[in-house]
């Protein structure tokens, strides 16, 4: 029997919503709720977490985070230069560096530089520095890219007319090329520390003390103290409070970059 | 002011400008016209390097800018130059267009600077507008404050590539009566124009490109209104009367590329 276009329509839609329901009451019927509930919810193993992982544990992973991004920011820029340089040796080892720690899984770098370092250079560096080199060395190599990309973006003519009016090349990019560059890749640069929240995770690689934690290590060590879950709900939830304000920025950034165009 | 001898210019195997000589004094206006893709705008990129010529020498004021050894920036600081496309910084206002080569070129302290750039904002008519970015000012608008960055930098010498080309009809008036009173007060200006009231009115001498040699030059109104050469004939008719064109009787050229976004 021959269907209507609108008979069609609402037929498929029912198929989905029903597909949709049946997967989610499967889910609920399967799971153990009461066990859920013990392990996850236990109001009074995340009272116990206050105030400590908003003072210490949030507060490093944002300290982590914006020295590593910072870093990373400075070492990006200085990478996208040489990859854009007329000088050969610049760029091959700014695509080499890029390849390289975009390539290799950052908990690598995280043990390399932890152990690595000090024991070349018989120091014992700084925590912060060691954190900050970790994130940064690894976010450079993203943020290069995504700041050459932005480099690119700018019309040709805007390098020109700098130039006619006499600038040197270097001058043109500090003054003009540059400045509106960032413009243009500051949503993908919040993207890059949003990821680089994440990955100041990583950082319990470098041994920590209990100062010094961040919300993924705070976490674990709650969860050891507890034996509950409690406390991966919380610090999670405490990742969300800095990363969805960071995504509702970004979709801020690229409606407002979308509007100037 | 301008000496060009024996100008060629290629890009990869299509050689653009096969031959150029041509000299611009002090105090001269010259328009050059021509059709699309005849070489007109390489040769004025020529003139300050924006493009590197393939052989010939070109001199302004003195300066060889074709020698390798130039310093290529402090040539172009005496050279103005005015784009199609505007080209101006859209992150900075109208006043910061035209103050920032002032301060990092020419290094002028910022007083003096902004006093500069405030009078030459009123030159070109745009006294209100010093604090407004170039996205909220229109085409015409825009590029009288480009005409002023230029004129910032005290050149001896302006270079106009299609100033009014990017432009809608009603706003060409304003840009052409900025151009018309720098040529009254004695600036040399080198232009390319598809204006041909302008070539006419303003112009001490007109030369007429095609295919990359100059045809034929000489005073307005002979090479406007009298043309020798079949070729400035064909072009002029087009151009003055496009309306009388009927499919297929005229090679179309096409319209001109723009080479830089806004």
């Amino acid at each position: 029997m021959a269907m209507t276009r609108r008979q069609r329509t609402r037929a498929v839609r029912t198929v989905q919503y029903a597909v949709l329901a049946a997967v989610l009451l499967a889910i609920v019927l399967a799971a153990d709720w009461g066990e859920l509930r013990r392990a996850f919810f236990d109001a009074g193993v995340a009272r116990s977490l206050l105030p400590d992982i908003l003072t210490t544990a949030l507060l490093n992973t944002v300290v982590y985070t914006l020295l590593g991004f910072g870093f990373g920011l400075v070492a990006g820029l200085v990478l996208a230069l040489m990859r854009l340089s007329q000088v050969p040796p610049y760029r091959w080892l700014s695509v080499a560096y890029i390849e390289f720690f975009r390539g290799v899984p950052a908990l690598l770098v995280f043990i390399a530089l932890g152990f690595g370092v000090p024991l070349a250079f018989q120091v014992a560096l700084d925590r912060y520095v060691t954190v900050m080199l970790a994130l940064g060395l690894v976010g450079a190599a993203y943020m290069a890219e995504t700041i050459r990309a932005g480099i690119r973006a700018v019309p040709k003519g805007q390098m020109e007319a700098a130039r006619s009016l006499g600038m040197s090349h270097g001058r043109a990019m500090v003054s003009i090329i540059i400045p509106q560059a960032f413009r243009i890749v500051l949503p993908p640069l919040t993207n890059e520390l949003i990821l680089l929240t994440k990955d100041s995770s990583l950082v319990y690689l470098l041994g920590l003390s209990l100062d010094q934690y961040e919300l993924s290590k705070f976490g674990r060590d709650a969860l050891n103290q507890h034996r509950s879950l409690t406390p991966i709900l919380v610090a999670g939830l405490c990742y969300l409070l800095i990363t969805v304000p960071l995504g509702q920025l970004v979709r801020w950034l690229e409606a407002r970059t979308a509007k100037a165009r | 002011m301008i000496r060009i001898r024996g100008l060629h210019k290629s890009f990869g195997g299509l050689e653009v400008l096969k031959g150029i000589d041509l000299a611009v004094e002090r105090g001269e206006v010259v328009c050059v016209i021509g059709p699309s893709g005849s070489g007109k705008s390489t040769l004025l990129r020529c003139v300050n390097l924006l493009e590197e010529p393939t052989s010939g020498s070109v001199t302004v004021g003195g300066a060889e800018v074709t020698d390798p050894d130039v310093d290529i920036d402090r040539v172009r600081r005496r050279i103005g130059m005015v784009f199609q496309a505007f080209n101006l910084f859209p992150h900075l206002t109208a006043l910061e267009n035209l103050t920032i080569a002032q301060r990092r070129v020419l290094r002028r302290d910022k007083a003096e600077a902004v006093r500069i750039g405030r009078d030459t904002l009123r030159r070109v008519g745009l006294t209100d507008k010093e604090t407004a970015y170039p996205a909220q000012l229109s085409g015409g608008q825009q590029q009288r404050v480009a005409i002023a960055r230029a004129l910032a930098m005290d050149p001896e010498l302006m270079l106009f590539d299609e100033p009014t080309s990017a432009l809608d009809p009603e706003l060409v008036g304003d840009v052409l009566a900025v151009m018309r009173a720098l040529a009254d007060e004695g600036m040399t200006m080198l232009v390319v124009t598809h204006e041909m009231s302008f070539a006419r009115e303003v112009a001490d001498r007109v030369v007429f490109m095609d295919d990359g040699v100059i045809v034929e030059e000489g005073r307005p109104e002979q090479v406007v209104a009298a043309p020798r050469h079949p070729r400035t004939r064909a072009f002029l008719t087009r151009v003055l009367d496009p309306a009388a064109a009927r499919v297929g009787e005229v090679p179309d050229t096409g319209p001109k590329d723009s080479r830089t976004g806004p």
